[in-house]
């Protein structure tokens, strides 16, 4: 049923949400920063979930979600009183809710044992009452078909028997006006009563007053219904179960001659509803008759449901409007192009439309980018559990601070921090801090802080994962990475490049392999997937004072500011966030280094020369460094470099197309784009061209020691 | 003569069930996401019957219930409670209220129809 799989799948999307809401006011309870507002959003939130989960038949998670909400409901209702120990439970107990939710999704099975005594232990926190609450609790979900209790139960009856006239039921029911305000009509009473037999029925209009007496607002009409005897007592009552006494009613079996008793003249049922319909203003059932002209009047205006803030579009949408977008500005670079060619003056008219044009083109741009960004908080609110469970697993005393959560990235940014984080996070817990018993011995308090946050900086976005732990050991990690010949064991190297090892291939500072950080690994993989996203990570650490990630993204994997260099007969671009100078050596500052690789001397240190056109394959000699450009540029662990090529032709913005989806991937080669005279350019990977001279620099070293 | 439904309910996947449910049948349906929406939405449309939750952010089921029954406009417009709780109390209090009904969350299709019907004349 496609319908029901698409409010499935909105009710998954709700719950994530919902979970993350529920978190969230957990902790700020934790932190002491909620009210009685934040403890209603929790509650609502698990209510919400529990709601739809019974909709679906997820009875497990309803149960489960049952016994939160009541240990919940104790809290808002001010028995349950949150203090630290019982929100550290309410957390685990979010955590045991989204395995629920993930294995309702059929993505993962519930812990059973786990959820069981997870149950046991919320309803621990209302025990005074647990006896009782179990016992009344036969779940709203369980009992579905009677999901009425108000009495809106739909009795199935027999209509084909012939009601026997006398013994029957005489009901005499007398609606007051408090029912009619609230909604309900004596007509309808009597139409759901004529559904379970035959009815008589008499009209009391003695309390009528003169019409010029009559309150509109009154009632003043009682009936007396005589129904079949087989017809039983309760479902007669059920008809009236939700107005209750409001319409006070009078239910005896008639003994005797019916007609004898009755105090009015007998009505036909079918006359009745034809005269309640037909008639003038009822008096005692004002609503009778204004509503059919009101939502006459509604259908008229065909009102349009209440709009909210936010609409929902398919992502494929956005990216191909961002397509669009990204053509739109290579043909502007290129009309930009044509019209400067033409020799028009730059005062003409068509040249400053043109300007304008650019202007607009960028702005549009902008705009675009913006409807794909997204605060970071959804990949930060995943991250509250992750550390909980890295805590228990390692056991030591972990509080967690994010700042930043409203962060705003490209979504496809955002898709691909989440395994960084994770795995910096990991590390911080595992590795950066303490345990508990080592912290006390230095004087630090017994709870470690990790703390995630995010910040625009500079066009990019900054995660920074930091801990106040002990630090990266510095004499340890050199030692090791001697050991494994990754440095000459007297290379000189300052602390933070010793700092910066442990991103090399192949490093792990454990020595011993938890379960928790994973075998195989490091922080090297963790430096490549954000490389690939054309990010950086670097590390900065006080002994015993804790270390600080930190990691740079572009805010957008769709354009790039890049320089337009030449090399040989191609075109390149390099990124201009990887370019920290560019410059003209003199002879005299290069120097030759082995057979074919040579340095450059920069104010006083000498870093690595790396011809672009040879590193891509383009030429087999290096061109003369003095004759081309040198952009020096700075990776990550790698230090700087300086890259050569023929000639700098501009710096733009240019628009990212996958070389990958488009051809295949090439060493070196970032992706690909379109310049504005149409020639196609490739981007340079900065990193991966350093990279790849860098061991070949290494190789020897890691063969001599 | 097509009826209108006002549904109120913070849960988007509930107010899709319902337009589901309550479109499948004939009905034409007005959402609001929360009571304070759900009240701003009788300025415009006049329902024939209103369907509510009661744990909503902003103002409740309640909120709703009393802020109809003061509107001369809708006072007697029937009021059906839809959640998830069932307790005395809080039927109670709805009828107080002034709620003319009651259906428990989940509800079967058949069942919400028939009292929707039940209670639009």
């Amino acid at each position: 049923m496609d319908a029901m799989d698409a409010i499935k799948a909105t009710y998954f999307q709700e719950c994530d949400e919902l979970l993350a809401s529920l978190e969230e006011g957990l902790l700020a309870l934790e932190a002491g920063e909620g009210d009685s507002d934040t403890i209603n959003a929790v509650f609502r939130a698990v209510h919400s979930v529990k709601g739809g989960a019974g909709a679906f038949g997820f009875e497990p998670m309803v149960e489960f979600a049952h016994v939160f909400e009541t240990a919940l409901d104790a809290m808002r209702s001010g028995k349950l009183d949150p203090d630290p120990d019982v929100l550290k439970l309410m957390l685990r107990a979010s955590d045991v809710l989204a395995d629920h939710v993930q294995a309702a999704k059929g993505e993962g099975v519930v812990d059973a044992a786990r959820a069981q005594a997870m149950a046991e232990e919320l309803e621990a926190l209302t025990a005074p009452e647990a006896a009782q609450r179990r016992k009344r609790k036969v779940r709203p979900s369980a009992d579905a078909p009677a999901s009425d209790e108000w009495g809106f139960t739909v009795q199935k009856f027999d209509f084909g028997d012939p009601a026997p006239a006398a013994g029957g039921w005489m009901l005499t029911m007398r609606p007051t006006a408090a029912a009619y305000a609230k909604g309900h009509d004596a007509l309808l009473f009597l139409r759901e009563l004529s559904r379970l037999g035959e009815l008589t029925t008499r009209l009391d209009a003695s309390a009528l007053p003169e019409l010029g007496a009559l309150n509109p607002e009154e009632s003043y009409l009682a009936w007396t219904v005589e129904l079949p005897s087989e017809v039983e007592e309760a479902a007669i009552r059920d008809v009236f179960d939700f107005v209750g006494d409001d319409c006070p009613i009078e239910l005896t079996r008639a003994e005797a001659d019916p007609a004898a008793e009755a105090p009015a003249p007998a009505v036909d049922i079918e006359a009745l509803l034809a005269s309640v319909q037909d008639a003038p203003p009822e008096p005692g059932a004002p609503g009778a008759d204004e509503k059919p002209a009101a939502a006459e009047k509604s259908a008229a205006k065909n009102a349009s449901p209440a709009s909210g803030a936010t609409i929902r579009v398919d992502l494929e949408r956005v990216d191909r409007l961002i397509d669009l977008v990204g053509e739109l500005v290579i043909n502007q670079a290129m009309l930009a192009q044509r019209v400067a060619e033409s020799e028009l003056a730059r005062s003409s008219t068509v040249a400053m439309g043109l300007d304008e044009l650019e202007q607009l083109t960028r702005e549009i741009q902008d705009s675009v980018m913006a409807i794909r960004a997204q605060p970071v908080k959804s990949v930060f609110q995943r991250m509250p559990r992750l550390v909980r469970e890295a805590a228990s697993a390692t056991g030591k005393q972990v509080r967690l601070v994010m700042e930043g959560e409203g962060t705003e990235v490209d979504k496809t940014v955002i898709e691909r921090l989440s395994d960084p984080i994770t795995h910096m996070l990991r590390n911080a817990i595992d590795h950066g801090l303490e345990s508990t018993g080592e912290r006390i011995a230095t004087g630090k308090p017994e709870e470690g802080t990790v703390r995630l946050a995010a910040l625009h900086r500079s066009g990019r976005i900054v995660i920074e994962v930091s801990d106040d732990g002990k630090g990266i050991n510095r004499p340890k990690v050199r030692e090791i990475a001697v050991n494994k010949g990754l440095i000459a064991a007297d290379a000189a190297l300052t602390d933070d490049e010793i700092d910066n090892l442990i991103f090399l291939p192949g490093f792990s500072t454990a020595t011993t392999v938890s379960n928790l950080s994973g075998r195989g690994v490091g922080m090297d993989v963790v430096r490549r997937s954000i490389q690939a996203l054309g990010g950086r990570i670097s590390i900065s650490s006080a002994p015993g004072k804790g270390s600080t990630f930190t990691l740079s993204l572009p805010l957008t994997l769709a354009v790039l500011d890049g320089m337009v260099i030449s090399a040989g007969d191609q075109t390149l671009v390099a990124p201009l966030t990887a370019i920290v100078e560019t410059l003209r050596p003199k002879p005299d500052e290069v120097r030759p280094l082995g057979p074919r690789g040579a340095v450059l001397a920069v104010r006083g240190s000498h870093v690595p020369l790396i011809d672009v056109g040879v590193a891509l394959g383009m030429r087999e000699q290096p061109i003369d460094p003095c004759e081309g450009v040198v952009l020096l540029v700075e990776s990550e662990g790698g230090g700087r470099s300086a890259l050569v090529a023929d000639e700098i032709q501009g710096q733009r913005q240019v628009v990212i197309k996958s070389l990958e989806a488009n051809y295949q991937r090439v060493d070196g080669v970032a992706a690909a784009t379109i310049l504005g005279d149409g020639r196609v350019a490739l981007i340079l990977d900065v990193e991966a061209v350093v990279e790849k001279r860098l061991n070949e620099r290494q190789a020897p070293l890691a063969k001599a020691s | 003569m097509t009826k209108t439904i006002l549904t109120v309910d913070d849960s988007r996947m509930m107010r899709e069930m319902l337009l589901m449910v309550l479109q499948g049948a004939g009905f034409n349906v007005v959402q609001a996401e929360d009571g304070v929406e759900g009240l701003e939405a009788l300025e415009r449309t006049t329902p024939d019957v209103i369907i509510t939750d009661i744990n909503m952010p902003r103002m409740d089921g309640y909120g709703v219930i009393e802020g109809v029954r003061r509107d001369p406009r809708h006072r007697a417009t029937p009021i059906l409670v839809l959640s998830t709780e069932s307790s005395a109390e809080k039927k109670q209090r709805a009828r107080e209220a002034g709620a003319t009904g009651w259906i428990v969350k989940p509800f079967q299709a058949d069942t919400l129809l028939d009292v929707v019907r039940r209670v639009s004349a």
